[in-house]
C-alpha cells in the first residue's frame, strides 16, 4: 500500500535519495561506518521533507543500526522480511523509527525513494511505527514507550519456550524509556524464562526530551540495574562499529551456548551523532533540520 | 427457559478454554497470579507447557499476549477486569488493537456482585472503554453455558477480543443448543408491548421482569446482547420499531456501555424513549452480592419499574419530546 506520493526532489541534489544499497554480511568496521553515514545522510533528508519529526536519536543510533542489520548480525532475508527463519527487531523506542525506515530502505527491504513519503498522508512511513502499513520489516506499532520490550519478550517466549527455534529477537529502547515501570516487568520476565534468545539494547545517549536523564528522572546505574534483573549486561561504544560487533556476538554466544541469560548491551552514545551542531543536544529530541540546517549537516556527512 | 440452579460465569470461561486447548494446540494462556479465581488453572493443570505464569504485571502480560500473538499463538490473559481492562489500557489499545494481534482478555469479578471486596475490585467501567477500541470484540455472556460459548467462539475468531465474567453464581438458564454468534443478539421471550435488552447476569433479572410484566397483561420482549462489540443493530432496531420503548439492564455504569450501545444505534434507527437500568455514576463498596444488586438498582423490580416509565413516555410523550416537537426546525 503506497498511496503518498513523493514530493519532487530539491533543487540541492545532497538532499536526494540514492538507489544505493548494501549487503547484509560481516561488513568491515570501516564499511559500517561508511554505511551508518549513509543511514544518517537519509534521516537528514527524510526529516527535512517531512518538516517534523526526531533527528537526534535516529542519528545518534545509526551505528547500533548499522552493526545490526549489515554486521552479519541478524539474519533476514531483505527480499521476503516475512521469511519464517528470520531473527526479528522490535523499536521499542517508536519514535526513533526514521533510523529503522533508512535501515532497511538501505537493506533493500524497500524503494529508497519512498522515504520522501514519510509521515505524509497514506504513507507506509508512519510518523511512529504502524504494522498496519505494512512496510517490510516493521515487525510492531510502537510509539507509547515500553511496550516494544515487552512484545519481544513475548515473541522470545513463542520461539523458545512454544516453538522450539533458534530465532533471536532484538529490542532497542531508549534510557529515558526506562523509566516506564513495564520495562523492568519485561526485563524480569526475559530473565525468569531464560530468555537467551532475547537480545535487549538500550540506546544510552542521556537525553529525553525535557532534558539530561538524570535531571528528568535518574535511571542510573544502568548496568547494574540490567545485572540485577538477571541480564548478562555488556557495555558498548555505540559509535564503534568493532565494538558493537562484539556486544552483538557475545549475545550470539550466549544464545548458542544456551546460557539461559538474556543479553542486555548498553550503548552509549551521543545524541544528534555526526552533525556537529545537534551533536549531544537534548534540544534536537523531536525536531527536525530546516532546509538550510540539513545542507549543513549532509555536507558534514558527506 | 427453565433455571438448571446457579453458576458462576468464570467457570465457563475456565471450561471454555479447556475445550480451547482440547481443540488447538496453539492455544497459549498467561497467568496473573490469580488463575483460581479467573479458572486458568484449569488450562494450566492439562497442559502446563502451555501456561505462562507473568506475575503481578498486567501491563506486561497484555504485551507479551501481543508478542505471542504475532507469532501465531492465540494467547489468553485473564485477571479481574479492574485490572486487565484499565491498568492495562493503553497496552490493549497500541500493543493489541492498533497491532491486529490475535490477543484474548478475559475480564473477571466483573460488576456490582464482586461483593465483599468492595469497589475497587468492582470493575463498572470497562465496556466504555473497550468498546470504543478499534478492532476490539466485546463479549458479556448472560450464564454459564454462553460463558464457555463465548470463550471459545472468541478463540477461534481472529482478531483482539475481550470476554467480561463474573465472580458470584448467577442464574444457569441456557443450554447447549440455545444459539450463541458474536455480533448477534438473541430473542429469549417475545412481546411487543416493551423491549428489555441486556446483558450478563441482568439477563435473568429481565426474564423475571418479563414475568410480573405479563401479570399486567404487558408483553415484554426480552433481548439477550451478549455480543455488545460488533453489536447486533438489525434485532435492536427491530424491537424499537415492534415495541416503540426500551429498557436496558447491565452489571454497569448507565454510561457508555450496553445502553450507551442500544441508544447511539437505535438514535441512528429507530429513535425510541431508553430508560436504563444500571449503576448511576457511583462506586461500589462492601456488602453480600445480592444485598449489592439490590442496593444498587439491579433487580427485576428496576427493570418493571423502568418499563412501565419508557412506555408512558412512548404513549404520552415526555417533556423533553414535546419541548423539540415545539421548536421550529432550522435549515
Amino acid at each position: 500500500m503506497m498511496n503518498a506520493e513523493a514530493p519532487t526532489s530539491s533543487a540541492n541534489t545532497l538532499l536526494d535519495f540514492n538507489t544505493t544499497t548494501f549487503e547484509n554480511k560481516r561488513q568491515t568496521p570501516a564499511e559500517l561506518a561508511e554505511i551508518a553515514k549513509e543511514i544518517r545522510r537519509d534521516i537528514i533528508r527524510m526529516l527535512e521533507r517531512a518538516g517534523s519529526g526526531h533527528s537526534g536519536g535516529p542519528l545518534g543510533s545509526a551505528d547500533i543500526f548499522a552493526a545490526l542489520y549489515f554486521g552479519g548480525v541478524m539474519r533476514y532475508n531483505p527480499a521476503d522480511m516475512h521469511w519464517a527463519g528470520r531473527d526479528r527487531f522490535v523499536l521499542s523506542a517508536g519514535h526513533m523509527v526514521p533510523v529503522l525506515y533508512a535501515t532497511l530502505a538501505n537493506a533493500g527491504c524497500y524503494p529508497k525513494a519512498e522515504m520522501a513519503t514519510l509521515r505524509k498522508y497514506g504513507t507506509r512511513l508512519q510518523g511512529h511505527p504502524g504494522r498496519d502499513m505494512g512496510l517490510p520489516g516493521i515487525e510492531t506499532s510502537s510509539g507509547s514507550l515500553g511496550q516494544g520490550i515487552s512484545i519481544a519478550v513475548g515473541m522470545a517466549m513463542a520461539d523458545k519456550l512454544v516453538d522450539h527455534n533458534d530465532r533471536r529477537v532484538f529490542s532497542l529502547t531508549g534510557d529515558g524509556e526506562l523509566q516506564e515501570g513495564s520495562v523492568w516487568e519485561a526485563a524480569m520476565c526475559a530473565s525468569h524464562y531464560k530468555l537467551d534468545n532475547f537480545c535487549w539494547i538500550i540506546d544510552n545517549n542521556d537525553c529525553q526530551i525535557d532534558g539530561r536523564v538524570p535531571d528528568v528522572l535518574n535511571v542510573y546505574p544502568i548496568e547494574e540495574k540490567c545485572a540485577s534483573f538477571g541480564f548478562d549486561t555488556i557495555v558498548v561504544d555505540g559509535h564503534d562499529p568493532a565494538d558493537l560487533v562484539r556486544g552483538f556476538d557475545h549475545f550470539i554466544k550466549n544464545h548458542t551456548s544456551g546460557s539461559g541469560k538474556p543479553t542486555c548491551i548498553v550503548a552509549r552514545t551521543f545524541m544528534g551523532h555526526g552533525v556537529s551542531y545537534m551533536n549531544d543536544k537534548f534540544e534536537w529530541h523531536g525536531k527536525p533540520p530546516t532546509h538550510e540546517q540539513a545542507i549543513v549537516a549532509l555536507e558534514e556527512l558527506a | 427457559m427453565e433455571l438448571h440452579g446457579q453458576k458462576p460465569t468464570r467457570h465457563g470461561f475456565g471450561d471454555g478454554l479447556v475445550d480451547l486447548g482440547e481443540k488447538h494446540d496453539n492455544v497459549v494462556v498467561l497467568g496473573g497470579d490469580i488463575t483460581g479465581s479467573v479458572l486458568t488453572s484449569l488450562f494450566q493443570s492439562r497442559w502446563p507447557e502451555r501456561f505462562f505464569s507473568i506475575g503481578i504485571a498486567e501491563q506486561n502480560a497484555t504485551t507479551i499476549a501481543a508478542g505471542l500473538a504475532l507469532s501465531g499463538k492465540i494467547p489468553f490473559f485473564a485477571s479481574y477486569g479492574a485490572f486487565c481492562a484499565f491498568r492495562n489500557a493503553d497496552q490493549l489499545r497500541i500493543s493489541v488493537c492498533y497491532n491486529e494481534a490475535n490477543v484474548k482478555i478475559g475480564g473477571g469479578h466483573a460488576g456490582i456482585s464482586v461483593g465483599p471486596d468492595g469497589a475497587t475490585h468492582q470493575v463498572l467501567e470497562e465496556m466504555s472503554f473497550l468498546r470504543t477500541l478499534p478492532h476490539m470484540t466485546l463479549l458479556v455472556p448472560c450464564d454459564y453455558t454462553e460463558a464457555r460459548k463465548a470463550t471459545v467462539a472468541m478463540g477461534e475468531m481472529v482478531g483482539p477480543a475481550y470476554i467480561r465474567f463474573g465472580r458470584s453464581p448467577v442464574p444457569h438458564f441456557t443450554t447447549p443448543d440455545t444459539p450463541f454468534e458474536i455480533g448477534k443478539a438473541q430473542v429469549f421471550r417475545d412481546g411487543n408491548d416493551v423491549a428489555l435488552v441486556a446483558c450478563g447476569a441482568m439477563v435473568w433479572e429481565a426474564m423475571l421482569a418479563a414475568e410480573e410484566l405479563a401479570k399486567s397483561g404487558i408483553q415484554a420482549r426480552v433481548i439477550n446482547a451478549p455480543s455488545i462489540k460488533p453489536f447486533d443493530h438489525a434485532t435492536i432496531a427491530q424491537a424499537a420499531r415492534d415495541c416503540g420503548c426500551i429498557v436496558t439492564a447491565e452489571e454497569h455504569q448507565v454510561h457508555a456501555g450496553l445502553g450507551g450501545a442500544v441508544a447511539e444505534s437505535t438514535a441512528k434507527n429507530a429513535p425510541v424513549p431508553i430508560e436504563f437500568v444500571g449503576v448511576k455514576d457511583t462506586f461500589g463498596g462492601s456488602g453480600e452480592p445480592e444485598e449489592l444488586m439490590e442496593k444498587f438498582g439491579l433487580t427485576w423490580r428496576e427493570i418493571v419499574a423502568s418499563a412501565r416509565v419508557a412506555m408512558q413516555r412512548r404513549d404520552h410523550g415526555s417533556t423533553g419530546v414535546r419541548a423539540i416537537k415545539d421548536v421550529p426546525t432550522y435549515a
